[in-house]
């Protein structure tokens, strides 16, 4: 062994003994992926095998030593219709178990906690509901589903997370969302996977999977102060949108309580949900989506504010449960950073202050 | 059925026949203003190869790149705009026109019977159009190069990088010309020029084959040239149709771009599905089995190869619904590739085989073929399209369509065709070689990749997680190989234009219509026009032809 030169030695030790073959199940939907997965494995084996032994028989023995004359034969329409029948067959079931699965990772449960990510040329920012912030880093808790409302703010990205077979476009313009349960605490990789320049290939970072107990303890240490709803409070306040969402009874703008996930009807006839991208499309781009019975006379915010003002403005609409919060935001127009009692005995991270205003304009 | 005893000829008094193509006229000038299509398919195997080893080096480099995690031999600007550039060549300066414009050009109107391609003219127009963009591709290379990838992404490509993407999008659109022109040239030769007695049912399947991706050529290509004046236009003055703050989509590019880019893998794949078919029936001295259903299964593909292009969209917000029945067309699209695979499969049954070069070639096409399909109804599939999409798994899965696919067929077809081609025979002992290494090193490169992208490996990143690297380092090892496997035929076929054996008329005793006149053929290809009454791969036919020459010549 001695005269094994020494690269040789490494690659045989360092590398042969620490190499990933498959990738970890750490997620609920992660062990049905793969089911599906080796499904597909075994069926193309099966094939190959098949091509793989007609071709070497045949070669055998019909080659030319031994079969020295050809047989010449039309085709066969009951051997054809078998492998047409039979693939197509196992297509279909591979598409249908696709889809449900499909359907299954691209529709969140209703009581999914909800992280926004953003994705720029070439970072990815997640913003927890109260207010935590991360870069190329996502924390999350196993045992609960959460779901990720992803949005770009310049070119394509895509978030990808192997452990847990997910993935997700974050577009430009729209939010995109997918959702999936951890089950293994653990680190594990957060890739981009779609092309966007430069450093594509640092756009990576850890998707860190806690116990509920540390996650709570992550929370904890990591707040900034304030929610993305309270965020979303003072920049409602600052840029002045009560003088009209006011709920008062001559109001130029419908009233916001309760709008999250109501039916409105447009002023063009048109019947919508508002979801979170109608709220996103109605703050940047309110001409096309007056709601029946008031004027088109809202200016745009296009450029104006952040992907994460944005975010913060949707979280804060969504938490809109009656006018009398709507009345609190007016009420106080030069409104103090900390409007709610319980966050201003919260410790308050320094610099917390700022990012308010940060979010207002545009990076 | 009925028995088929073939014999090859003896060579050894064989000479090349004195007037041909290629003696003809002599002179730069009466090549560049040609209007032979054998001519100009010698133009187009001449500047398809040049591009072909550009493209191949940029994907050497690209794979030392990979050779370790860091983005350590090249910045990760330059990695860019390299796996950019390799992907621009080999997709629309190699394998866009490999088959359909070098073997096709050659051999398409010798097959049917006619003289030439009906507008010769038009043919040597696509080849200058290849040849002017494929310099404006050189020079923006040359000059700083892109750093979009091949696919032209918006708004990366309009409004995030500095490099050429006005220059390269207009090399695109000159070479898609170029494509369109071939294309048109072959749906009206086919339909207009075929011999007295060529019905379309006796066509060789080579010209069915690119019967089906001419129509693909002729509607999908304006589709490419329509983004890429969009995407320009985006860059230049801002018209806002991919620009959402502007009210645009930026996801309306990628469906104008894939609307043209899948058909165009089968505008790819069809003309080597061709070659398979002649060379399967050819050294297994058998008719292709079930002539009908190879025939339909291309027109198939290309029909059903328009209406599948959002399964390149799946994770990306389209509606659940469409991608339904996008995930079930791509499903219908997986079934005629796979009924040909067994159709020749089944030809080899009671045939007489024998193993050339081209036979091995096209051995490794079905293998790796059936591979690069099956994966793909991985992808198809939506559920297990979300983990493997923009992976190193969709790498190697066209990889494997496209270069263990295309490239082998390619490589059988010249080899193939080499003897009418040139009028000498390639030295075949060693070409066995080349074409098994080639097999061994494209398997020692492409596996290893699906195994990375399983595991979750980006495709088109500079540097990776280290767990990755001994994966890579097979890959990086086995493309080496693979660039023997490529070296070796250039070496070979060259010497072979002087020193190879005389070929003679028909020297693999193959049925189609080009075979039955001299080598090299007479610039007119035939002394007088052909009446065919035999169907296509009638080897009693065949026969019946040499008892008879050999009757009037005793």
């Amino acid at each position: 062994m001695s005269h094994i030169s020494p690269i040789i030695w490494q690659f045989l030790v360092k590398w042969m003994t620490n190499f990933a073959l498959f990738p970890p199940e750490a997620s609920k939907i992660a062990p049905q992926m793969d089911a599906l997965y080796f499904f597909m494995v075994l069926v193309s084996l099966v094939g190959l095998t098949i091509v793989i032994l007609l071709i070497t028989s045949f070669s055998i023995l019909y080659s030319k030593k031994r079969h020295p004359v050809a047989v010449q034969i039309e085709g066969s329409t009951l051997l054809e219709a078998t492998w047409t029948i039979i693939p197509l067959g196992l297509f279909l079931v591979m598409f249908v178990w696709g889809a449900l699965l499909y359907f299954r990772i691209y529709t969140p449960p209703a009581n999914a906690m909800n992280i926004y990510v953003v994705g720029k040329q070439w970072m990815w920012k997640a913003e927890h509901p109260g207010g935590q912030h991360e870069i190329n880093a996502l924390h999350v808790p196993t045992g609960r589903p959460i779901q990720l409302t992803i949005i770009s703010q310049d070119v394509f990205h895509s978030f990808s997370i192997p452990a847990f077979r997910v993935k997700r476009e974050a577009i430009p313009g729209r939010y995109t969302s997918v959702w999936f349960e951890a089950t293994t605490p653990g680190t594990y990789h957060l890739f981009c996977t779609q092309y966007c320049g430069t450093d594509h290939s640092h756009m990576i970072g850890d998707v860190v999977v806690l116990t509920p107990e540390d996650y709570k303890k992550w929370l904890d240490g990591s707040t900034s102060g304030s929610s993305l709803a309270q965020n979303g409070e003072r920049l409602f306040a600052s840029l002045s949108c009560a003088a009209c969402h006011n709920t008062r009874p001559d109001a130029r703008g419908p009233s916001l309580a309760n709008v999250y996930g109501s039916r409105l009807t447009l002023s063009s006839g048109q019947q919508i949900t508002a979801d979170d991208a109608y709220l996103r499309e109605a703050i940047l781009n309110p001409s096309q989506h007056i709601t029946q019975g008031y004027a088109p006379i809202m200016p745009t915010y296009q450029g104006q504010i952040s992907e994460e003002g944005v975010i913060d403005l949707v979280e804060y609409i969504k938490n809109l449960d009656s006018d009398y919060r709507v009345q609190q935001t007016t009420a106080s127009t030069t409104l103090l950073p900390e409007g709610e009692g319980n966050t201003t005995k919260a410790p308050v991270a320094p610099g917390a202050n700022q990012r308010a205003p940060q979010g207002m304009v545009k990076q | 059925m009925s028995d088929t005893i073939v014999t090859l000829p003896d060579q050894s008094t064989a000479r090349i026949p004195k007037m041909n193509y290629l003696t003809k006229e002599n002179g730069l000038l009466s090549w560049l203003l040609t209007g032979d299509h054998k001519r100009i398919a010698i133009l187009y195997l001449i500047s398809i190869s040049f591009f072909f080893f550009v493209g191949g080096s940029l994907a050497g480099l690209i794979r030392l790149e990979l050779l370790t995690p860091q983005s350590d031999l090249m910045a990760t600007d330059t990695y860019n705009k390299v796996f950019s550039m390799h992907g621009i060549i080999m997709v629309f300066f190699f394998l866009v026109p490999s088959v359909p414009a070098t073997i096709g050009n050659f051999i398409i109107p010798m097959m049917i019977g006619a003289k030439d391609l009906a507008l010769p003219k038009v043919n040597l127009l696509s080849w200058y159009l290849y040849v002017a963009a494929g310099i404006l591709a050189l020079y923006t290379m040359a000059s700083g190069g892109v750093d979009t990838g091949w696919t032209f992404t918006t708004p990366l490509s309009t409004h995030y990088v500095n490099t050429h993407v006005l220059t390269t999008g207009m090399a695109v659109f000159i070479a898609g010309f170029s494509s369109i022109f071939t294309g048109l040239n072959f749906i009206v030769t086919i339909h207009k020029m075929r011999a007295p007695g060529m019905t379309w049912f006796r066509l060789p399947l080579f010209v069915w084959a690119h019967y089906a991706a001419s129509i693909l050529m002729v509607l999908g290509t304006p589709v490419l040239a329509i983004a890429i004046v969009l995407m320009a236009l985006e860059r230049t003055v801002g018209i806002g149709v991919f620009d959402p703050t502007k009210g645009g989509d930026p996801l309306l590019f990628q469906h104008l771009f894939w609307f043209y880019s899948h058909p165009a893998v089968y505008i790819m794949i069809l003309p080597g599905m061709g070659v398979i078919s002649e060379v399967i029936s050819t050294f297994s001295r058998k008719r292709v089995f079930g002539y009908t259903a190879v025939a339909f299964s291309s027109v198939a593909i290309a029909v059903f190869g328009f209406f599948v292009w959002a399964h390149h969209m799946f994770i990306m917000g389209i509606s659940n619904y469409a991608v339904l029945i996008f995930s079930l067309l791509t499903m219908l699209v997986a079934v005629p590739s796979a009924i040909k695979i067994f159709n020749w499969a089944f030809t080899l049954y009671k045939g007489s085989i024998t193993f050339e070069t081209p036979m091995l070639y096209a051995f490794g096409f079905m293998g790796l073929f059936t591979i690069g399909g099956m994966t793909g109804v991985f992808l198809g599939a939506s559920g297990t399209d979300i983990h493997l999409t923009e992976t190193y798994f969709i790498v190697a899965h066209f990889h494997f369509v496209m270069v263990g696919g295309m490239l082998m067929a390619f490589l059988s077809g010249i080899h193939f065709w080499w003897p009418k081609m040139t009028g000498r025979m390639y030295p075949e002992k060693i070409s066995q070689l080349a074409a098994v290494v080639t097999f061994i090193g494209f398997n020692l490169t492409f596996f290893p990749q699906f195994i990375l992208g399983t595991l979750g490996m980006p495709r088109r990143y500079a540097s990776y997680p280290p767990e990755f690297q001994i994966l890579n380092v097979f890959s990086t090892a086995g493309a080496s190989v693979l660039g023997v496997g490529y070296l070796l035929p250039v070496l070979y076929l060259t010497w072979s234009l002087k020193y190879g054996e005389i070929a003679g008329n028909n020297p693999w005793q193959a049925t189609g219509l080009e075979w039955q006149v001299q080598s090299p053929p007479l610039t007119e290809n035939f002394p007088e026009i052909p009446i065919v009454d035999h169907e296509a791969y009638d080897y009693e036919w065949l026969e019946r032809q040499k008892e008879k020459e050999v009757a009037s010549v005793g």
